[in-house]
């Protein structure tokens, strides 16, 4: 595409989109604290055949993660629950590393389908990240305005919104896919490891979402990574996360490193992102233990922006008092 | 005729639109010029270190960012992609226009010339005050840029008659690369170069950088390690250490102090930074106590007093400085240039204009005291 033709499309986007107020959100409310701080890690063992993962297995895995969160069968009633058809669903993945450890594109190809069964037009659910180029490497397809299809840019394409989002140590410009486009916001991060801030999860994937992450990661992150997600605009239209860990790294990340990563066939599901960000920190300082790696702490990354989120109220990080529920995939 | 007209802040600010149509100032400005994110990859950085898996380590700045691969440094435009660190910016200036030199402020450097002025997008700090944050603080590929190699650069500067190219508006020293060979090149051409920077380098890179500068201004926000850990996000002993350096390397420099109410204007904090200055650098570095406005994350202060200003200056001249102005108050009697023997004005000023110069040969023209600067 001629730059010329991709300006031309990039600023149709949104052209067509009625700014709804957000929908379901007594809900997603009362939801929400009937799930806090449950975290469903579930496992597939079979959700792979070599180095193929399985897309109906992926999908069986997120419907039963999603059943035990909400604790009921009504599989399809749930959805139709967190979402009306007048949403737009705003998928915020996670790809600036590369195919290999970028949020999968058959799970947000699940996640799509339970939308789209629940009723959610394909030209309402928008799969987006900081740039068109990552989302490509990821394995994703720009697509700018076909609302024929499920729509997919980065802010580059969609522009940033003119207001300055202050809320402590952070002052962003917030991408108008969140603050203009998009009514809800499903977060599918990746579970891994971070050399800087310790670990990337549900909340530091938001830096995708402000022009100036660069800003936001010296002192581990924190507050930055906490003030940014107590943000109302973030927290008001994320209704559930969904981070990936079938893939996961314990070392050298973000970027994808083939030697710390593995295979862990698993998916992290919680309302309450703050306690999945702890359950993921658990599970990685675990990993590394069993690898003979040192704890973050002690390699000076521990993500204290987790423990500063839990003194903020904006999730639950005591580890006993969240209810982590492992399944294996039946 | 001069195909370089003096912009004003919001033309300036239009030419720092987002791509996409979306501006962040002003929506609907469509663009037209090529953004950075197109040319990546194209100018390896100069200043940094290979490590292992892939990552680098930045020695442009004091942050020495370890940088892992297909991330950015703390400034944003410098990008590490399989080991290797490259600038993003380099040939892709957000804005550029021509500027009379006490803009920069530079008055004791050519005065009452224009200054082929320029920057990139990016920063190494983030200033809560700053009044440039929407090109200051943002990244490449959010920026509209332009393709503008050093020599084009140089040309255009020679066409529009002025004698000097100021690295201004954002912060040089994330361009540094760009701007030395700008001003390698300009220096061929007999165009002086000015560096109007926060002085957050690293010593090699600054020393390099002087081998082709003839002017730098450095914005000393406070005299406190305080200030700039919650104020800027920066370090004040790198900048001070870059004042020493740029007095050793005999790099004629004026320094900027933005007076913030209640955050850096004491009058300790006056004192002690005059009796630094005139004990490391001399008696003779003029320095400039700037007014500060409302910007930024920085909105529920009022602008700074003129009387806190007129305090700065007066505790500056006490301690012994001899050059030391008031900025952004408009006719204020502290624009002129006094000499300090017989205290006639030298310089009489009306905010950029220069409306009377009477220093001759580098001299008073009554009492014939040298006056420091750079005249022709």
């Amino acid at each position: 595409m001629k730059r010329r033709e991709f300006l031309k499309q990039s600023a149709m986007i949104g052209a067509g989109f009625t700014f709804l107020p957000i929908s379901q959100n007594s809900f997603h409310n009362a939801i929400a604290s009937a799930t806090r701080s449950r975290v469903i890690q579930i496992s597939g063992q079979d959700v792979r055949r070599g180095n193929i993962l399985n897309q109906d297995i992926i999908a069986k895995m997120l419907d039963q993660a999603i059943s035990h969160l909400y604790q009921t069968d009504q599989m399809g009633q749930i959805w139709k629950n967190l979402f009306s058809p007048q949403d737009v669903v705003g998928l915020k993945v996670n790809c600036l590393s590369g195919a290999r450890a970028s949020t999968h594109s058959l799970l947000t190809e699940a996640v799509i389908e339970r939308l789209r069964e629940a009723g959610i037009p394909a030209g309402n659910i928008i799969i987006w990240d900081r740039m068109n180029r990552d989302l490509e490497n990821a394995g994703y397809k720009i697509n700018l305005k076909n609302r024929n299809k499920v729509l997919c840019f980065g802010n580059d394409a969609a522009g940033f919104d003119d207001q300055l989002y202050m809320n402590g140590s952070v002052g962003s410009l917030i991408t108008r896919t969140l603050t203009r486009i998009c009514s809800a916001v499903i977060n599918l991060p990746v579970l891994k490891d971070h050399g800087i801030v310790g670990v990337t999860l549900s909340m530091k994937n938001f830096f995708g979402a402000i022009h100036n992450p660069n800003k936001y990661h010296h002192n581990g992150g924190n507050p930055y990574v906490a003030d940014l997600y107590e943000l109302d605009i973030v927290r008001r239209k994320t209704r559930l996360t969904i981070c990936d860990a079938l893939d996961a790294q314990y070392e050298g990340g973000p970027p994808f490193k083939p030697q710390w990563n593995w295979p862990m066939n698993s998916l992290l599901v919680a309302v309450d992102g703050v306690a999945l960000d702890r359950i993921g920190w658990d599970i990685i300082e675990s990993k590394r233990r069993e690898m003979g790696f040192p704890s973050l702490k002690e390699t000076g990354r521990s993500p204290e922006y987790i423990l500063t989120a839990g003194r903020k109220n904006l999730g639950q990080t005591h580890l006993d008092q969240i209810d982590w529920q492992k399944i294996t995939m039946s | 005729m001069n195909n370089f007209q003096n912009m004003n802040r919001r033309n300036f600010l239009i030419r720092c639109s987002l791509i996409s149509g979306s501006s962040l100032l002003l929506p609907g400005f469509s663009p037209a010029a090529t953004p950075a994110a197109e040319a990546d990859y194209e100018h390896e950085a100069r200043w940094y270190e290979k490590i292992p898996h892939k990552k680098v380590k930045c020695k442009l700045c004091p942050r020495e960012c370890v940088v892992d691969d297909r991330e950015r440094g703390y400034c944003g435009v410098r990008e590490n992609y399989q080991g290797v660190y490259y600038s993003l910016v380099h040939s892709h200036p957000c804005t550029y226009h021509i500027d009379p030199i006490e803009k920069k402020p530079l008055f004791h450097f050519l005065p009452g010339t224009q200054a082929f002025s320029l920057a990139t997008v990016g920063c190494n700090v983030d200033c809560q005050f700053c009044q440039n944050w929407q090109i200051s603080q943002i990244r490449p590929e959010q920026a509209e840029n332009l393709d503008l190699p050093p020599q084009k650069i140089v040309n255009m500067t020679r066409e529009s008659g002025a004698p000097s190219i100021a690295y201004t508006y954002s912060e040089p020293v994330i361009f540094a690369e760009y701007m030395y060979d700008i001003a390698d090149a300009a220096a061929r051409a007999g165009i002086k170069s000015v560096m109007v920077s926060n002085g957050y380098i690293q010593e090699k890179p600054m020393r390099e950088l002087a081998n082709v500068l003839s002017a730098v201004k450095i914005d000393l926000k406070a005299f406190s390690e305080e200030y700039y850990r919650d104020i800027v996000a920066g370090e004040l002993k790198p900048v001070l250490d870059t004042l020493v350096l740029l007095k050793k390397i005999n790099m004629w420099t004026e320094i900027v102090y933005l007076v913030v109410p209640t955050l850096n204007d004491g009058d300790k904090e006056f004192a002690d930074l005059a009796r630094w200055i005139k004990t490391e650098l001399g008696q003779d570095v003029p320095v400039h106590f700037t007014r500060f406005h409302p910007q930024y994350k920085l909105l529920n202060l009022p602008p700074t007093p003129v009387k806190t200003l007129e305090r700065a200056r007066e505790t500056a001249l006490a301690e012994g400085l001899h050059y030391v102005y008031v900025g952004n108050v408009p006719g204020h009697a502290a624009e002129h240039t006094y000499c300090p023997k017989c205290g006639k004005i030298l310089i009489r000023r009306q905010t950029f204009w220069i409306l009377e110069n009477k220093i001759s040969n580098g001299k008073c023209p009554d009492c014939h005291t040298p006056i420091p600067g750079i005249w022709s």
